[in-house]
């Protein structure tokens, strides 16, 4: 087995060789019969010349960066493709005690909601800002589906620069996808609900509940969100929704299952209508609408959560009004689109004509047409109306149907020639299908029980269509075990060819809903190295060791700190009691990149901090007994990291000790009593 | 011939005034953490990163084997002398076109020659300085294969090993000026002398 396996290799090796390089092929002989033998094979590629496609040699970057969903971690991973290699997890919307995200002073407000402050979140649906319809790598917006929330994360930094809670929603689930120009994210709601919230019996749902299309405008400048407007419309639940773009830019699709608004019982009750609805709804008709007075105010109550980089401090705004919009008082502002069986995934291909509804309880896949649809529309072509919405024919606005397809069609991205890739949960595969045509041309199985698929810039006008990363649900044998608990798998798919072709399995934290893709070279130029000290306006900066301080404010100690390589300053403190609240506020003074200091103190009831070169970040400790306590660097920075490190006496409550900050026995900075 | 002589030793004049913007010598470091290099260009009256930053990274490292923080402007009589002669210099080589004696501009040439050399040597007794004068209690103290204490002398110009760094020095950009503008003085009393002679024998 082993020597068969490594005559594969070989074989393989030398085919790529003689392919590659005439001089290879002369310093080789007898490699003529080889590569005529791996021809005989069907030209079927072997590990070592498929291990090549997806080899990034040491120090060389990946093409592609993808930002994976996180899913119940709450957090967003970014992998390099094609090696699948995991560079960081951003924290978004759960507490990370790595980086003190939502847990020092600075980021606490991140996490905070009108349900106070939650440490945790389900990350679903990361979507990458586009301008004309094209991904501009300046930010990726992920919604979060538990405590209805859209975060914007910064691609300078790769960290999160704001959160917006999305008031009168209930399972953030058709969320967070952009417009073309990044006008617009949308949050849709996944659970119907009382809006506004109420106490009512729960078998009274029908005709009572709603779900509430957020539609949060985004300044194309600063990328700074607010909600403009929520449409708010029949309870069904809502599930996946993608842009119009090009021809049908102005136009925004939802797919919705349990339009039967059952309320118990939902895999039976709400699998018996044999049509739900892809909501097609016209935003700019809305966004007119609202800009001319219309809407009503609501008040609501929800937090909108912004980190200044210059203060480098979040702090929580309140939403306490938001417009919502009847759709019915807006002629021509939305239309169902009825698409079989529970509609999943709801996708639009790059030239914007075709709206894919993978009915998930089907094993054909409904593509709806723009143009038809617009037709339908103009004729009139209304079979129905629910809830006082027009219903559309759906022959007049069916393009084609990709028959038995697969079983359990759910999402689709798109590689911009032509082709359409759509991951098949029960059948746990990819299938290849052309648009227009409506064949299946390839399929893949995929390990196992896929969920999204994506194709950087799958989901935009221009597509990258070399590699396909199918997110799988279940990973059961891929990996080594690990326990009853096994971390997710990830596939990709080389798919530059006819067939495609599995390259790599690699594995991801928390569970992969969707991802976004992007190549490099779009972001890399763009990624700061490191915060310019001059820049830090955080209010406890010490932007030198001369301007260190020690403050008491009674029982508040505020301690002004810097590091740098290797050490601290002021390293010697004296004058804490019990009882004090110390406030330990730590700039790192370097300017090199990629040099980190960490602060960790004993006995804190917090995280470290992780200071990045000329940021500040704040610590508290309440330190419970007399004694002499250290403090030290969590970050190996340098050859004297292990020597970076200091004391600090905490003295009897009561006591008289001087305050005193010194560094190499001499005093250092100023000492305040306020 | 006279006309052409003159505006070559204006051209020298402005090309020492170059210095006054252009960094006269730079010194870069690499070393395998630092992908990217530091670097410093040395002005005539100030030091400047290459990168910002670079200037703050090169003193960090330095401090661990004892040596100095880089000067500033005011730390060094350098970088008030020097202006004050560049300037002169400058202004002297303009005067001796104005005046059109070739012998004065070879008078130029020789003594801008010596105050270069001058300003190399005391480029280096500072580099030797900076290399070798360490803080007795720095953290790293390494010694030489003699058991001497190891010296960080940058090279004056060209390449040097310096423990993990690999330090280049060489002219940046207004000393290359500086160099082409006493070149230029020389070729400026050649092709004045040479007229001067011909007219000599024609006059005869």
């Amino acid at each position: 087995m082993f020597n068969h396996l490594n005559l594969e290799a070989m074989v393989g090796k030398w085919k790529h060789a003689v392919l590659a390089s005439a001089l290879a092929a002369l310093l080789m002989p007898g490699c003529g019969p080889k590569k005529e033998q791996a021809k005989k094979n069907g030209g079927a590629l072997d590990k070592a010349s498929i291990a090549e496609r997806v080899y990034v040699a040491p120090g060389e970057w990946d093409e592609f960066y993808a930002f994976l969903s996180g899913g119940f971690s709450g957090q967003l991973a970014v992998h390099g493709l094609p090696s699948g290699r995991l560079f960081k997890i951003i924290p978004v919307f759960s507490v990370d005690a790595e980086k003190g995200w939502c847990m020092n002073e600075e980021t606490k407000a991140m996490c905070m909601t009108s349900y106070g402050f939650i440490p945790w979140g389900d990350l679903h649906h990361p979507d990458i800002s586009q301008t004309n319809g094209e991904l501009d790598g300046r930010w990726v917006f992920v919604n979060e589906n538990n405590t209805p929330r859209v975060a914007r994360v910064d691609l300078r930094y790769f960290e999160t620069a704001e959160i917006i809670e999305i008031p009168n929603s209930a399972g953030n689930h058709a969320s967070a996808f952009v417009t073309e120009n990044t006008e617009y994210v949308v949050a849709n709601t996944r659970f119907a609900v009382p809006v506004p919230q109420r106490d009512m019996p729960i078998s009274e749902m029908k005709g009572n509940f709603k779900g509430a299309a957020t539609f949060i405008k985004v300044d194309p400048e600063t990328g700074r969100m607010n909600i403009a407007f929520q449409v708010l419309l029949p309870g069904f639940n809502y599930d996946l929704a993608h842009p119009g773009r090009g021809k049908s830019h102005g136009w925004f699709f939802f797919t919705s299952y349990n339009t039967e608004e059952a309320h118990t019982l939902l895999e039976v009750n709400a699998s018996q209508n044999d049509k739900d609805f892809i909501a097609a709804i016209n935003w700019k008709k809305i966004e007119e609408y609202v800009n001319n007075g219309g809407g009503k105010k609501m008040k609501v109550k929800a937090a909108h959560n912004i980190y200044d980089e210059t203060t480098q401090m979040a702090t929580t705004e309140w939403i306490t009004e938001v417009t919502v919009v009847d759709p019915r008082e807006v002629p021509g502002a939305i239309y169902y689109l009825p698409t079989p069986k529970s509609p999943h995934g709801c996708d639009v291909d790059p030239s914007g004509e075709y709206i894919v509804g993978s009915g998930k309880l089907s094993a054909d896949i409904t593509i709806h047409s723009f143009s038809k649809m617009l037709k339908a529309i103009e004729e009139g072509k209304v079979v129905d109306t629910v809830y006082g919405i027009p219903v559309l024919d759906f022959n007049a606005t069916l393009a084609g149907v990709v028959k038995n397809a697969c079983l359990g069609p759910l999402h689709t991205e798109f590689d911009g020639k032509g082709n359409a890739y759509t991951s098949c949960f029960i059948s746990s595969e990819v299938i290849k299908w052309k648009l227009e045509d409506w064949n299946v041309v390839d399929r893949h199985p995929v390990y196992y029980s896929v969920g999204h698929l994506m194709i950087p810039g799958g989901n935009s006008r221009k597509p990258f269509g070399k590699y396909l990363v199918a997110m799988n649900k279940i990973t059961k044998d891929r990996f080594l075990p690990t326990g009853p608990e096994l971390c997710q798998s990830a596939q990709l798919l080389d798919i530059s060819g006819d067939k495609m072709i599995m390259l790599l399995d690699f594995p991801t934290m928390g569970e992969p809903h969707y991802a976004a893709g992007i190549p490099a070279e779009k972001v890399v130029d763009k990624v700061a190295k490191i915060y310019p000290l001059e820049e830090n306006q955080h209010p406890y900066a010490a932007k030198a060791e001369d301007e260190v301080k020690m403050v008491r404010k009674g029982n508040e100690v505020h301690i002004y700190m810097t590091m740098i390589r290797s050490h601290f300053a002021p390293d010697n403190i004296e004058g804490i009691k019990v009882g004090d609240k110390v406030y330990f506020h730590v700039t790192n003074l370097e300017q090199d990149f990629d040099i980190p200091h960490g602060f960790a103190v004993i006995g804190a009831n917090t995280s470290e901090v992780l200071v990045m070169p000329g940021q500040t970040e704040t610590i508290i400790w309440e330190p419970k007994k007399p004694g002499v306590y250290p403090f030290y660097c969590t970050d190996f920075c340098s050859a004297l990291h292990q020597e970076m490190q200091g004391y600090v006496r905490v003295s009897p409550a009561g006591a008289n000790v001087p305050m005193k900050i010194t560094l190499d026995n001499k005093p250092i900075g100023e000492v305040i009593t306020e | 011939m006279k006309t052409l002589a003159r505006i070559l030793m204006v051209l020298a004049g402005l090309l020492t005034a170059s210095l006054f913007f252009f960094p006269m010598w730079r010194i870069d470091l690499t070393a395998p953490q630092y992908p990217d290099g530091l670097g410093m260009y040395i002005y005539i009256d100030h030091l400047e990163g290459v990168k910002p930053g670079d200037l703050k990274n090169i003193d960090i490292l330095n401090h661990y084997v004892g040596m100095k923080p880089l000067p500033k402007p005011d730390e060094m009589w350098e970088f008030t002398v020097f202006p004050i002669v560049v300037g002169i210099m400058a202004a002297l080589a303009i005067v001796f076109a104005l005046i059109g004696k070739p012998i004065l501009y070879l008078v130029w040439f020789a003594l801008m020659s010596i105050l270069g050399l001058l300003g190399l040597y005391d480029f280096y007794l500072w580099l030797y300085d900076y290399g070798t004068n360490l803080d007795p209690e720095a953290p790293i103290k390494l010694v030489d294969e003699y058991g001497n204490p190891m010296k960080y002398v940058p090279p004056l110009i060209g390449y040097k090993q310096l423990l993990n760094f690999e330090v280049y020095s060489y002219p940046a950009i207004g000393g290359v000026l500086l160099g082409i503008g006493i070149l230029l003085s020389l070729i400026a009393y050649w092709i004045a002398h040479k007229t001067q002679s011909k007219h000599k024998i024609h006059v005869s």
